[in-house]
């Protein structure tokens, strides 16, 4: 059984977004990077699956080299060896162009179940994984948040405006997982050790050209300065008539 | 004119506020709209979307629900129809099945837009990045535009026309199928969807307490309750409800924040609301600087007391 954690490298949740001087892009200088939460979710659940249902897990990444630094946190974790797609422009590569590339070579690598984070903490745009599954023809179910696998085959919770939905699906099979779904476990000492010795293995991105371009990158305008109305339970008559009569919201 | 295809989401034939939403946008854009409905009871919708400026409605029929299937069934009416634009509304069953559609048409997707404009034989899209903390104005170079867009963000705009109504056929080819839906409680309005929002965090110091937030969004009528990350990380409140940057991005008239200190990813998920209230013990607390209207203070003295004055002003409507 091939199983495979999609991951991607963003910039720390902390990071101060700079506009890079073409005003198209993100300042890369001095940004750090970490795999994307939910990308850890992933991990998580690739290695459980293995737990369960035997097999291999690799982590599949687009991104420059110095990306097996996120790849070795994921074989440190209990997976068993990483793949680059080495890309210099990774960071501009577009959801069809990235979901194309990884398609193809999940499609080489005979994935029976992939795993993706359900959104990328950077372009917020929870469209890949969704996007491979369609590419591979494979079966997709996304913000998953429990899941019961057997030999084949699975049922996968959804979490959905509504409620919750199930999905049987058979393999081969694509899920984004969100929270809940589990808890990342932490590399111990022994898995760090031992991550050092597993394999991460470098292959050119054949990637299709972009049909995203970006215009321009701007910082959000700014909130006009509000006012504090008063103190304590005193000042809702005060707020009230703010809603009512000044914004006109209620 | 260019022909945009509108997947339309609706609750038994009603349809939601967000895909008249999305019909609006279309029509700014310069779009000839065709609308699809899905689902029992789609047949409902169609008055109500040829009023809302749908030049053609296709009924999807089929008594199985499966996203691929749907995905692949919407794909094909775009190639039908000719059409340059794919749009959805990004909600949770939009920004399910757009991806799909985008991909089977080989296309890129771009999610969560807040603007949707023509530019010249193609499209003009604005969009977060970094869970708002940038704003991508974009340019479709795809044969077909794909887009979800953010709710509460467009207008819908009513031209009391009537569409032209085709049945079609789903396609039975699936790969997951949908088997079961365990419903939220009744009349539970989604944190991303209603236009008023009161939302809770550390401050409010025990889960228990929550029936305080409950009160103030039940007492308008029209709200929902949401929630921060660190409330929800301590199993106060369910995941669906969270704002921020590891949660629902929300745009609503009225976002009330009550015990929220302001962490940049919580505000990432909820600055683009129209009117801002926070509430809050600590005057020097980061959600002051973005809210319009602010009151420092005791939040169990002052929601009781506010869920009265909403119940009266409701009352004298």
């Amino acid at each position: 059984m091939k199983i495979v954690a999609c991951i991607k490298r963003v910039p720390l949740t902390e990071t101060q977004a700079k506009v890079a001087a073409d005003g198209k892009s993100l300042d890369s200088a001095g940004v750090e990077y970490m795999t994307s939460f939910y990308d850890e979710l992933a991990v998580e659940q690739a290695v459980k699956s293995k737990e369960q249902l035997g097999g291999e897990v690799t982590i599949l990444t687009i991104g420059p080299g110095s990306a097996s630094k996120e790849l070795r946190e994921s074989l440190a974790k209990g997976a068993d060896k990483g793949e680059i797609l080495v890309d210099d422009n990774w960071s501009m590569r577009d959801n069809r162009a990235t979901a194309k590339a990884l398609a193809n070579r999940l499609r080489e690598m005979g994935a029976d179940l992939v795993f993706c984070g359900r959104v990328a903490t950077d372009r917020d745009n929870a469209s890949v994984g969704p996007m491979l599954a369609t590419y591979l023809g494979a079966a997709c179910v996304t913000d998953v948040v429990e899941l019961e696998l057997s030999e084949g085959k699975g049922i996968a919770k959804r979490e959905a405006d509504s409620g919750v939905e199930s999905y049987e699906f058979s393999f081969p099979a694509v899920i984004t997982c969100q929270k809940d779904l589990n808890e990342p476990r932490y590399a111990g000492l022994k898995g760090i050790m031992a991550a050092k010795k597993k394999p991460i293995e470098e292959l050119p991105l054949e990637a299709e050209d972009n049909q995203i371009e970006p215009l321009s990158l701007d910082l959000p305008p700014a909130r006009a300065e509000g006012r504090i109305i008063g103190e304590g339970a005193d000042a809702v008559p005060a707020l009230m008539d703010a809603l009512l009569n000044e914004a006109k919201v209620l | 004119m260019s022909i945009a295809i509108v997947l339309i989401e609706h609750e038994a034939g009603t349809v939601r506020s967000a895909s008249l939403e999305a019909l609006g946008a279309a029509q700014a854009a310069g779009c000839e709209v065709v609308a699809v409905a899905t689902g029992s009871d789609a047949a409902n919708t169609t008055a109500a979307l040829g009023e809302h400026g749908a030049a053609k409605v296709v009924v999807l029929g089929g008594d199985k629900y499966s996203p691929d299937g749907l995905a692949g069934d919407l794909a094909k009416i775009v190639r039908e129809q000719g059409a340059k634009a794919f749009l959805a509304t990004a909600s949770s069953t939009g920004r399910d099945i757009a991806p799909r559609v985008a991909a089977e048409l080989d296309c890129a997707l771009f999610s969560d837009c807040t603007a949707f404009e023509a530019d010249g034989d193609s499209f003009k899209l604005v969009r977060p990045w970094l869970a708002g903390k940038l704003i991508a104005s974009l340019k479709s170079n795809a044969p077909v535009t794909c887009a979800t867009l953010r709710r509460n963000t467009f207008a819908p705009k009513a031209t009391g026309g009537s569409a032209e109504v085709m049945q079609v056929d789903s396609s039975t080819d699936f790969r997951a199928v949908l088997s079961k839906i365990e419903a939220k409680a009744e009349g539970m309005l989604d944190v991303a969807e209603a236009p008023i929002v009161v939302s809770g965090g550390r401050g409010m110091k025990e889960a228990e307490h929550f029936s305080l937030i409950e009160n103030l969004a039940r007492a308008f009528g029209n709200a929902a309750v949401g929630a921060s990350r660190a409330v929800v990380d301590a199993g106060w409140r369910p995941h669906a409800e969270q704002v921020g940057q590891t949660g629902k991005t929300v745009a609503p008239q009225l976002y009330i924040a009550v015990g929220i200190s302001g962490a940049i990813q919580h505000l990432a998920g909820m600055k683009t609301s129209k009117v801002i209230v926070a509430i809050n013990k600590d005057a020097d607390a980061p959600i002051f600087k973005i809210a319009d209207f602010g009151i420092v203070g005791d939040a169990f003295e002052i929601l009781p007391r506010l869920t009265e004055a909403v119940l009266e002003a409701r009352a004298k409507v």
